[in-house]
């Protein structure tokens, strides 16, 4: 099993390097003192985990490929769709908007999960 | 495996392996070996030991090889060397006693549809006896780009997304494409368009013509737990119902399996770099490692024969071992 870590680190760093870039304006600021949510989904077996994640309005997710064979991250309604992601790579995406998101691999189309942004 | 008395292992090689419905299922595992040649409705079997002894039906008027799944660029440790595994199909192909006249690759010609990964394997098919090399795409010949690459590069003259069909010595050939558009919690896809397509192509040939579709996913439900079939491939099939020989040829699930039923045989060749587990046989269907001195015994490429009035095609897997 590798070790979710660098993950929690990179989206860290993100949260950090958006407040950063906010440069004192008063959005930014008050929106990097909400402590932006983040949560994870790992790619393992030809399968999302969690399948089903439920998050607060505003949350970033990332997903990491941890398999020996490239994924997507595709949503079934084209909201969102990574690149294809090699072994150990990464794609997030930032449900700004309630609602129920399914999504899929558009390469292995037997993997499917849904975030649910409340 | 859920329906045991209804598969047969492909390793009866007394010249009877069919059951007495005219209806067989049979499986060669990665390695084994084996050819099947139907004759006027009667399929027979022989291991590749028995080649010797075939005589004339090992001397067809058409012969020619399938490869599939070289996933240039993978290298992760069930094959860091995909090259080299890839070189060592093309030398056995070499070493065929009968030169195939031509090559089908059966898809995901490449690991991440990056050009460089393309350029390596037209490389090396370059070495190849056979100089014609017919493709279909895979889903990772697609990836990023909806396949625009793979047509500017393979599929000049072709319909759609990419699929046609050819003849070679009165045998019909249909390339078809069955990894476009994918739907969540689906299996591989023909579409309506390519159906179309098909249903007119077949239209105005004879019965008697034999017929070979290849294609990247199977087109029979080989495992549909792990996307291993294609959802409107009934379809296709009936437009074929008509012809008295007719050959699939797929890929994708990195090991041998034959099925026939009917007028068709199924046949998926094994990958000339991974091999992916049994259906069922283990939690995914990624990539199998097996101990470096097997892995050639589990890829392979795979050798078909036509002989003219036999209304059968002899279908040759050998490994790389």
């Amino acid at each position: 099993m590798r070790k979710s870590v660098s993950t929690a680190v990179l989206l860290a760093t993100l949260g950090f390097g958006i407040a950063g870039l906010g440069g004192g304006t008063g959005t930014f600021t008050a929106r990097a003192q909400q402590k932006p949510e983040t949560a994870e989904v790992k790619i393992d077996n030809f399968s999302f985990g969690p399948s089903e994640l439920m998050v607060p309005v505003g949350t970033t997710i990332t997903w990491t490929n941890r398999d020996d064979i490239p994924h997507t991250v595709v949503s079934t309604d084209k909201l969102f769709k990574s690149k294809v992601l090699d072994t150990d790579e990464k794609f997030s995406f930032t449900f700004s908007k309630a609602g129920s998101y399914p999504y899929f691999c558009s390469i292995h189309p037997k993997m499917t999960g849904k975030v649910v942004a409340q | 495996m859920s329906d045991k008395k209804r598969d047969e292992l492909l390793n009866d090689h007394n010249h009877d392996g069919i059951d007495r419905r005219g209806f067989l299922k049979c499986m060669a595992w990665a390695g084994t070996g084996a050819l099947c040649v139907m004759q006027g409705g009667v399929l027979k079997s022989y291991s590749l030991s028995r080649m010797p002894e075939l005589g004339p039906t090992a001397a067809g008027e058409l012969s020619f090889v399938q490869i599939s799944d070289s996933h240039m660029g993978f290298n992760k440790a069930a094959n860091p060397d995909v090259v080299g595994t890839l070189k060592a199909a093309v030398d056995k192909i070499n070493g065929l006693a009968m030169p195939p006249e031509f090559m089908l690759h059966t898809g995901d010609i490449s690991h991440l549809s990056k050009p460089e990964e393309f350029d390596t394997v037209d490389q090396i098919l370059k070495s190849a006896s056979a100089k014609d090399v017919f493709f279909v795409p895979g889903e990772h010949d697609l990836l990023n780009d909806d396949g625009k690459q793979y047509l500017e590069r393979y599929g000049k003259g072709a319909k759609g997304a990419g699929w046609y069909s050819f003849d070679k010595k009165g045998v019909h050939f249909i390339g078809l494409v069955n990894v476009m558009n994918l739907k969540a919690g689906g299996l591989g896809t023909l579409g309506h368009e390519q159906l179309e397509w098909m249903e007119d192509d077949v239209k105005h040939l004879k019965h008697s013509t034999p017929i070979v579709v290849f294609a990247h996913i199977p087109l029979w439900s080989v495992y549909p737990e792990w996307g291993w079939g294609t959802e409107d491939s009934a379809q296709a099939l009936a437009y074929l119902k008509k012809f008295g020989s007719v050959t699939v040829l797929n890929g994708h699930i990195h090991q041998t399996m034959q099925k026939v039923e009917g007028n068709v045989t199924f046949h998926t060749a094994a990958s000339t770099a991974f091999p992916q587990p049994a259906p069922g046989k283990a939690d995914s269907p990624g990539p199998m490692k097996v101990p470096a001195e097997q892995l050639k015994s589990v890829l392979g490429i795979t050798d078909v024969n036509y002989v003219q009035g036999q209304h059968a095609l002899a279908v040759v897997d050998s490994s790389l071992a």
